[in-house]
């Protein structure tokens, strides 16, 4: 195949890392959210483990209403969590590799009992911050990069469709000024 | 809901250990991955929402034509469907400042959290003080609105 120059040269500063990361680990991601859906019915997002969650330490009628969620809820989270792990063990610890995964440069990588586990250098005060306007915005506007982005988009519904437009516009927004102001990482 | 069927939870368990899986080779686990698509120096993200937005597509489109029920719920395949009023945009908007500020969303943050990130507890504190701010908030005016009985 024989690709011109310039335009691979775009695609390498539009995509420094590649395609094949997102890509396959998009697919991956609709993919757990298909077995679910396959076996329940349940198109599960992600963020209403937060309110689920707070019904066991909260009588408010707000947390009330996903008691009979809460239980599968906090399994879905645990997979989530294990599943970050089982990636850590693999292909973050180069134990498995591929063409189509490019381990990149960002954060600090660390050791523990032979699996390379990673942390961010984003500024603590930037994720609580910004961690309790995305529990407060996600519970408000119905749905997360989950529950909208995925589920609602791949249910082609209109209320999604707006509500990832909102929120991937305010976003891009919010990091391009955070970042003229010189806030780094 | 009473008597699940006894693969219920596995089934859930599967799916999200698969789903936190391709967080994590995503790297939408890494804030700054997440932060790098924002500012326009990484083009990948989109890649990794439509996606897994594809893919649950075409079970949401099939699955309702070829059986009417799921076999461990009895739960009928529909599509996940919300009436929109002013919250979605409201909501949005404040999630879009929150995940434009730390480069987070709560699905990433539990797969952060398990691919090493403990930094990012921070993030999941912050969500969880968020979920109840607006939930105390909203249950108070609901209360008001409909008796006035205290709630708690």
């Amino acid at each position: 195949m024989v690709a011109d120059p310039a335009l691979l040269q775009a695609a390498a500063e539009l995509f420094p890392n590649g395609i094949g990361r997102y890509a396959v680990g998009g697919l991956l991601v609709g993919l757990g959210t298909v077995v679910i859906y396959l076996g329940t019915g349940i198109p599960a997002g992600a963020s209403t483990f937060l309110e689920s969650t707070l019904s066991y330490v909260s009588g408010q009628s707000r947390f009330q209403r996903y008691v009979a969620s809460r239980d599968w809820r906090l399994v879905f989270t645990a997979g989530i969590i294990l599943g970050g792990l089982a990636f850590a063990a693999t292909f973050q610890s180069g134990v498995v590799t591929s063409s189509l995964y490019e381990p990149g440069t960002t954060g600090q990588l660390y050791e523990v009992a032979g699996v390379t586990l990673w942390t961010t250098d984003v500024q603590p005060w930037r994720l609580f911050l910004g961690g309790i306007l995305v529990g407060i915005g996600t519970r408000v506007g119905k749905g997360c990069t989950s529950g909208h982005g995925v589920c609602g988009v791949g249910s082609a519904s209109k209320t999604s469709l707006v509500g990832v437009l909102t929120f991937l516009t305010v976003a891009i927004g919010t990091a391009q000024v955070v970042a003229a102001l010189g806030v780094s990482p | 809901m009473a008597d699940r069927h006894p693969l219920f939870k596995p089934l859930i368990f599967v799916g999200g250990l698969i789903f936190g899986f391709g967080l994590g080779f995503s790297h939408m686990a890494r804030p700054e991955v997440v932060l790098n698509f924002l500012q326009f120096d990484d083009l990948g993200l989109p890649f990794v929402m439509f996606g897994a937005a594809i893919v649950s597509g075409i079970a949401f489109a099939l699955l309702p034509r070829i059986r009417d029920a799921a076999p461990l719920t009895g739960n009928p395949y529909e599509r996940r469907l919300k009436p929109f009023d002013r919250n979605v945009l409201v909501g949005g908007a404040v999630f879009g400042v929150g995940w434009g500020l730390s480069g987070i969303c709560p699905g990433a943050a539990y797969a952060s959290l398990g691919v090493g990130n403990v930094t990012i507890l921070w993030a999941l504190a912050g969500m969880f003080l968020g979920a109840y701010a607006q939930g105390y908030w909203r249950s108070r005016s609901q209360a008001r609105d409909t008796a006035p009985a205290g709630a708690d």
